[in-house]
């Protein structure tokens, strides 16, 4: 009986303790919920995550607000947990009563916690989610960052049209469900843009030496070769292929930045190109606003994951004063008209199905390790291929999203451009070539 | 009043009071936040209490939970997802319809975890000695990286698409559930071996306990125990991710069972509710929560080591450090005493052999 008691004692002081937890207060502020990972296995990327967001909420603070309104983030962290992120969008939507979310990087998690936010009708964006099932948990859910299918066919589109290939070789990662995704678009756009695959080859990650898969593609004489895999096994990939006198550019997805790309690859990854959410390096005033505030801010280079969350903020914000409301459903619709929206990415317009439709940037590798902007590759969210919409379930798939004429998708390509805005690349679908010299 | 109607009345209260509450959370007249942490707790509860029976009351050492519990909880969701629709629009698709459904699907959940820790346990179980808890570890890693291979269930990028039909009712009926199975296996016969195995598993053979059978049997049940509160957590949020039953769930919850106290049931619910709700507790604390909370940890465990709640007998038992002394005069042991062998270490497990080789002679003596 004295042990129940103890327990009974110890449950009530700890339930106590979560009922006098300080809840959002209320007052005249927008109060907008981050959840990310800012502890647990995927730290480093909730941090970054957090940093871009703060940022972005003291400039419009110090601006004045929204309408007048101070922005004021609630901060959680879910220690890398879906079930701990659930929970705190409930805490968010019910205790906090905020207007908006923001998150999360990883997207089991925002997977885990989009349908609470969906059923408590409360806008939620994420800044670097790319799976395509989260914004198909409703349509108040939000994607400010571009989705693989989109990226592969950005990359194909840049290998058959900027770099005029014809033969193209591919480099997989068999046992990789990112390699493989990107690979399938890759081959598919690629075929239909023209060029011809010669050959895939395949490997697994961590594999040291790849003489077999170099031979046969030499053999093919490609005049590409699409890599879509990570950083570590590309460049060791990179170094032995220029060994073996093969010097067509190699072409991989974002898996590719990472500082050790370079270390590793060295002179070998000189005019190569890679897909990305944005380059530090771009001279485009924005971007180099951007850099320098957070530079001074932190005292580091913005990652991507900073700079897409910059922006996810930015684009929450401005929606919020667009609707001029602090109502979840005004909020979500001009989050929805969100059109050209000037971010550090790229410029952001929502498709019918909420996932973003910008410029992927294509990031060219110079001597030195110098990535440079090359080209900003602008692909139409609902121009995609077939493997890629069997990927991503596009529009049927998503009944939940209201048709309405004011849909962005429904102004920026009209249904008559969108297949063959991949085979001829409209001008407005491709902004002029951006080069950096150093 | 005859024993079997007074447990009658006992269960149609619980089922009531249940009932009841889970009738006012709908009505929304507390908030869905602390709701959901309760929901969360007696998830925990179930997962706690399980591992319990096998590292508290019979003494071996299983890590790897997590992996039965990811077992229960997608073969139940494969099940719910493929035909938990239709099963639930043939019974008429109401709100009991999708109950039965549930219960299907716990069912089947339980199965299957129980099947695998069969597989786990017979060969394991066996040996005497630390081996299930190195068996029991890959378990746990194999299963993720089977998870995250198998297209069917979403693999790396996780299974959705469950639906999700949880409700407080029946996630504290399985819990209350697992404690009273869990209570009685422990105040019977059963039980009594298991105990003993715990205590000397050589002395307890020599007695006549055929140990690997029983060990094997409470393994089997706490594995599908486990395997329901992963069926529990499915239809939850209606997302499973391989990465959400990594080891480090294992160890959470044999943290929430250590620091309840090994052997204790009531110890186990107290440090279920404890780590669950704790990390919420201290979300005001912003980025120090995680500081503030494995602080906490250390200090109780410091200051208690045999856990909240904990026998002092069941804690020794676990070490291995076992001594001629009744449970009253081990109850009184020393702080000092305690806080010198805060850790298993190998050391004490030649000593243990030792020691039980002379128990057996001891044994046999009497």
């Amino acid at each position: 009986m004295k042990r129940i008691l103890l327990s009974l004692t110890i449950v009530a002081s700890l339930l106590l303790a979560l009922a006098c937890q300080p809840s959002g207060s209320g007052g005249d502020k927008v109060r907008i919920g981050v959840f990310m990972s800012t502890t647990g296995d995927t730290a480093n990327f909730g941090i970054s995550s957090v940093n871009g967001i703060k940022m972005a909420a003291d400039e419009v603070n110090l601006a004045g607000g929204i309408n007048g309104k101070q922005v004021e983030l609630l901060i959680q962290d879910d220690r890398s947990d879906a079930s701990e992120a659930a929970t705190i969008v409930t805490k968010f939507v019910t205790q906090d009563q905020v207007h908006a979310i923001l998150g999360e990087v990883a997207s089991s998690r925002s997977i885990a916690a989009a349908p609470i936010a969906q059923n408590a009708k409360i806008p939620m964006l994420t800044p670097s989610s790319t799976n395509p099932e989260v914004t198909k948990k409703g349509d108040y859910i939000f994607r400010s960052c571009f989705i693989d299918p989109v990226q592969g066919a950005a990359i194909a589109q840049f290998g058959a049209k900027s770099l005029n290939a014809k033969r193209a070789a591919l480099m997989v990662d068999r046992k990789n469900d990112y390699s493989t995704g990107l690979e399938k678009v890759i081959s598919e756009v690629f075929t239909r843009l023209g060029g011809q695959v010669v050959v895939t080859q395949s490997y697994q990650a961590g594999d040291q030496d790849f003489n077999a898969q170099i031979t046969s593609i030499k053999g093919a004489n490609p005049d590409v070769i699409f890599v879509p895999g990570y950083y570590g096994d590309v460049a060791l990939f990179a170094k032995q292929a220029r060994d073996k006198g093969i010097t067509v550019p190699l072409v991989g997805g974002d898996g590719w930045d990472s500082p050790s790309l370079y270390q590793i690859g060295g002179a070998a990854l000189d005019g190569c190109y890679f897909s990305n959410h944005y380059s530090p390096d771009d001279v485009d005033p924005i971007v180099q606003k951007f850099v320098t505030d957070f530079k001074t801010r932190y005292g580091t280079v913005p990652d991507a994951l900073a700079a897409t969350a910059y922006d996810a903020a930015r684009i929450m914000f401005d929606a919020i004063k667009r609707a001029n409301s602090l109502d979840g459903a005004a909020i979500r619709q001009a989050l929805a008209d969100t059109k050209e929206f000037p971010g550090v990415t790229g410029k952001v317009t929502f498709n019918e199905n909420r996932d973003a439709v910008k410029p992927i940037v294509m990031v060219k590798i110079e001597a030195g390790g110098k990535f440079v902007v090359a080209e900003r590759v602008q692909v139409e969210g609902a121009a995609m291929p077939t493997a890629a919409t069997s990927a991503s379930p596009a529009a049927a798939a998503s009944p939940a999203a209201p048709a309405t004429g004011a849909s962005p998708a429904a102004k920026t390509s009209p249904a008559a451009t969108k297949s063959p805005a991949m085979t001829t690349s409209p001008a407005a679908a491709k902004s002029p070539v951006k080069t950096a010299t150093p | 009043m005859p024993r079997y109607l007074r447990n009658l009345i006992i269960a149609l209260i619980v089922l009531a009071v249940l009932y009841g509450l889970d009738f006012v959370f709908q009505a929304r007249m507390i908030s869905p936040y602390f709701i959901r942490i309760l929901m969360l707790s007696g998830i925990a509860i179930t997962l706690a209490v399980s591992l319990n029976l096998i590292n508290g009351f019979t003494g071996q050492f299983s890590i790897g939970h997590a992996g039965f519990m990811a077992v229960g909880a997608y073969s139940s969701a494969y099940f719910s997802v493929t035909y938990g629709a239709n099963l639930a629009a043939t019974l008429g698709g109401g709100k009991l319809a999708w109950a039965i459904c549930l219960a299907a699907a716990t069912i089947i959940g339980a199965a299957f975890a129980g099947l695998a820790g069969l597989v786990v346990g017979v060969p394991s179980l066996r040996l005497k000695g630390d081996y299930l808890a190195i068996v029991t570890l890959g378990f746990g890693q194999i299963i993720v990286v089977f998870l995250n291979n198998i297209e069917v269930v979403g693999g790396a990028r996780g299974y959705s698409g469950i639906p999700i039909v949880q409700s407080f009712f029946w996630i504290f009926l399985i819990a209350v559930l697992t404690i009273v199975v869990v209570y009685n296996i422990v105040h019977s016969a059963f039980g009594r071996a298991l105990i003993a195995i715990r205590e000397d598993e050589l002395a307890a053979e020599a007695m006549g306990v055929n140990t690997t059978r029983y060990k094997v049997m409470a393994f089997v049940i706490s594995s599908a125990m486990a395997g329901a509160g992963g069926v529990l957590l499915a239809h939850f949020d209606g997302y499973l991710n391989p990465k959400s039953f990594e080891f480090i769930k294992s160890f959470e919850i044999l943290i929430m069972v250590i620091l309840g106290g090994l052997g204790s049931i009531v110890g186990s619910v107290l440090g279920a509710i404890l780590l669950t709700v704790l990390p919420e507790a201290l979300r005001g604390f912003a980025e120090y929560r995680m500081v503030i909370y494995s602080l906490l940890l250390i200090i109780l465990m410091i200051t208690r080591p045999q856990g909240l709640l904990g026998s002092t007998a069941a804690f020794r038992g676990w070490r291995g450090r076992r001594r001629k002394k009744s449970r009253t005069e081990a109850e009184e042991i020393t702080a000092e005493d305690t806080r010198d062998s805060a850790s298993v270490d190998k050391a004490t497990l030649g000593e243990r052999q030792s020691e039980t080789s002379l128990r057996e002679k001891d044994s046999k003596n009497k």
